[in-house]
């Protein structure tokens, strides 16, 4: 321990008192049965048919919207590297500035543009297609996650894209590569760290989020998140709401070792 | 061919843009509309600009939220720039786990964290402003870390111990050698944190208590009833003077590099 090291002391003791700490209240919520008695019960509680429903259609919906983030997002950054744009970060800032407009406000403005007789209808019934009935489905949910967690997958592919060197792709031209095998076999591969990066950052609260499906699955669509919010608001069981957090967590934290499992070691970034 | 392709890739990124911009004019819309319906146009007005600040319980929850916002970002970016400074000088295996442990906050499921210190919190005292600013705190100082260590990192360290064995005291040092080298990563990460904290709901969800609301927190308690117009007209507002911001911060160096231009001109004219 050196001396310059000791400047991390408020840090580590702000990690114990409000990172530490907290979770193993959680774990002790999650252990206990009100009664004072040990028990498993509201962990294993995630395998009761219902839970494990609503978990599963979470996962189904974090999937799909985590991968319809990074199809959106990777060309978004060769096309932002091919025309040279936004190197003073501006493409970080277009990004971002969404993020100050309330959250709460944007999504329920989905939920208007989503509706019946909302603006996406009346778009599709100029061009004279059928209207659709997007609105309080899984589909509308999908919809504002991937609108709400796109950024967080954008900028670190974009900044892993903008990385690469031009050498490196220009050598593997040269040496008579056609440009699909650039970009499966050069381009990609040296991305990685950028793609699990953003993996994490949408696949994580798109697993967990609840308010999103709250406003836009219009109280029809139940995912994990909303039943552990409600074991908080309205059912007020603290016990089974920690149970079920301390399973999520275990989830999240096998399918982050499914995905992450090669970068050991390797620095994560986000930005 | 080559023109066709440019094309597509422009058309690609405005579809991007428009894509995350879409629901904020859906806001600005409503933000004019003299209808307390949301799906009604009923002309224009700026009736809802008036009554916005005249609204005590708005006024309020846009106090909260500024002064939680940048007050946790602040208080995150002191601990957070030491503890970056601190996190460099550690060996490899303290290294990897403080900042493993320390971004949880920033991995883990948001209602996980707002869960945890809600149960932490309430153990201790009554949930309300302080315990919303400390949850805001803990989720911020990550990514105060994630935007300085790495520019600390490329910094030559010799130079910090070369000042230190001239004779600077270890503050001074700080100061004078560190601080300049790292700042425009320090005022990103204080701006990444204010923008987490203004765009946070799950976490204030949980840790508020009874009595306060943030922006966030007092539009999903509306939901259900309807939202009160005022509050597009307030998001309105804030999107445009941070847009206003944004673009002064860019353009100003410039602008200002062509002041400097012109003076040296002038001046060089005059003699």
């Amino acid at each position: 321990m050196n001396k310059r090291s000791l400047l991390a002391g408020p840090y580590i003791v702000w990690i114990i008192g409000f990172t530490v700490l907290p979770l193993l209240m959680i774990i002790f919520y999650a252990l206990g049965d009100g009664r004072g008695e040990m028990t498993m019960s509201n962990i294993l509680a995630i395998f009761e048919p219902v839970h494990l429903k609503a978990l599963l259609l979470a996962l189904w919906l974090a999937i799909l919207c985590t991968g319809i983030c990074l199809v959106l997002a990777y060309p978004l950054a060769l096309i932002l590297r091919k025309l040279n744009i936004g190197k003073q970060g501006m493409m970080a800032i277009i990004v971002i500035l969404p993020m100050w407009v309330n959250f709460i406000l944007r999504i329920m403005a989905w939920q208007l543009l989503l509706s019946r007789n909302g603006l996406i209808n009346g778009a599709l019934g100029a061009i004279g297609l059928p209207g659709q009935d997007l609105a309080n489905s899984s589909m509308a949910i999908v919809i504002g996650m991937v609108y709400d967690y796109l950024p967080f997958m954008i900028l670190p592919v974009y900044n892993a894209v903008t990385d690469l060197k031009d050498d490196v792709i220009e050598a593997a031209r040269d040496l008579g590569a056609p440009p699909k095998a650039v970009l499966t076999r050069i381009m990609i591969p040296l991305t990685k760290p950028g793609i699990i990066s953003g993996i994490t950052m949408v696949f994580v609260p798109s697993l967990t989020a609840f308010a999103i499906p709250d406003i836009l699955g219009g109280g029809k669509v139940m995912l994990i998140g909303n039943i552990i919010e409600q074991e908080f608001s309205t059912s007020m069981n603290w016990h089974l709401g920690s149970g079920l957090s301390i399973a999520l967590m275990i989830f999240v934290l096998i399918s982050m070792i499914f995905t992450s499992n090669e970068e050991e070691g390797k620095e994560r970034r986000a930005w | 061919m080559v023109r066709s392709k440019n094309f597509f890739m422009k058309f690609y990124l405005a579809l991007i843009i428009a894509f995350l911009y879409i629901p904020i004019a859906v806001l600005v819309v409503l933000s004019f509309n003299d209808s307390r319906s949301r799906v009604v146009w009923g002309g224009f007005t700026l009736e809802w600009y008036k009554t916005l600040f005249h609204n005590s319980d708005v006024v309020a929850a846009l106090q909260n939220t500024l002064t939680i916002g940048f007050g946790s970002a602040l208080i995150a970016t002191v601990i957070g720039v030491l503890a970056a400074v601190g996190i460099d000088a550690m060996k490899k295996r303290s290294y990897s786990l403080t900042l493993g442990v320390g971004n949880i906050p920033m991995l883990n499921a948001d209602i996980v964290t707002g869960i945890a210190l809600m149960l932490w919190f309430s153990r201790f005292t009554n949930l309300g402003y302080v315990s919303i600013l400390l949850a805001h705190v803990t989720f911020n100082i990550p990514y105060v870390i994630l935007s300085v260590l790495p520019k600390l990192q490329q910094m030559d360290m010799s130079v910090y111990e070369a000042a230190r064995d001239l004779g600077a005291s270890s503050v001074k040092a700080f100061t004078r050698v560190i601080l300049p080298n790292i700042f425009p990563a320090v005022v990103s990460g204080f701006f990444m944190a204010v923008t987490m904290s203004m765009d946070d709901f799950v976490v204030t969800y949980f840790t508020k208590g009874a009595g306060i609301n943030t922006l966030s927190t007092m539009i999903y308690g509306e939901l259900k009833r309807g939202i009160k117009p005022e509050m597009y007209a307030l998001s309105t507002l804030i999107f445009a003077v941070v847009l206003i911001v944004l673009l002064l911060v860019n353009y100003m160096p410039r602008i200002r590099q062509k002041q400097i231009q012109r003076k040296l001109q002038n001046r060089k004219a005059a003699s």
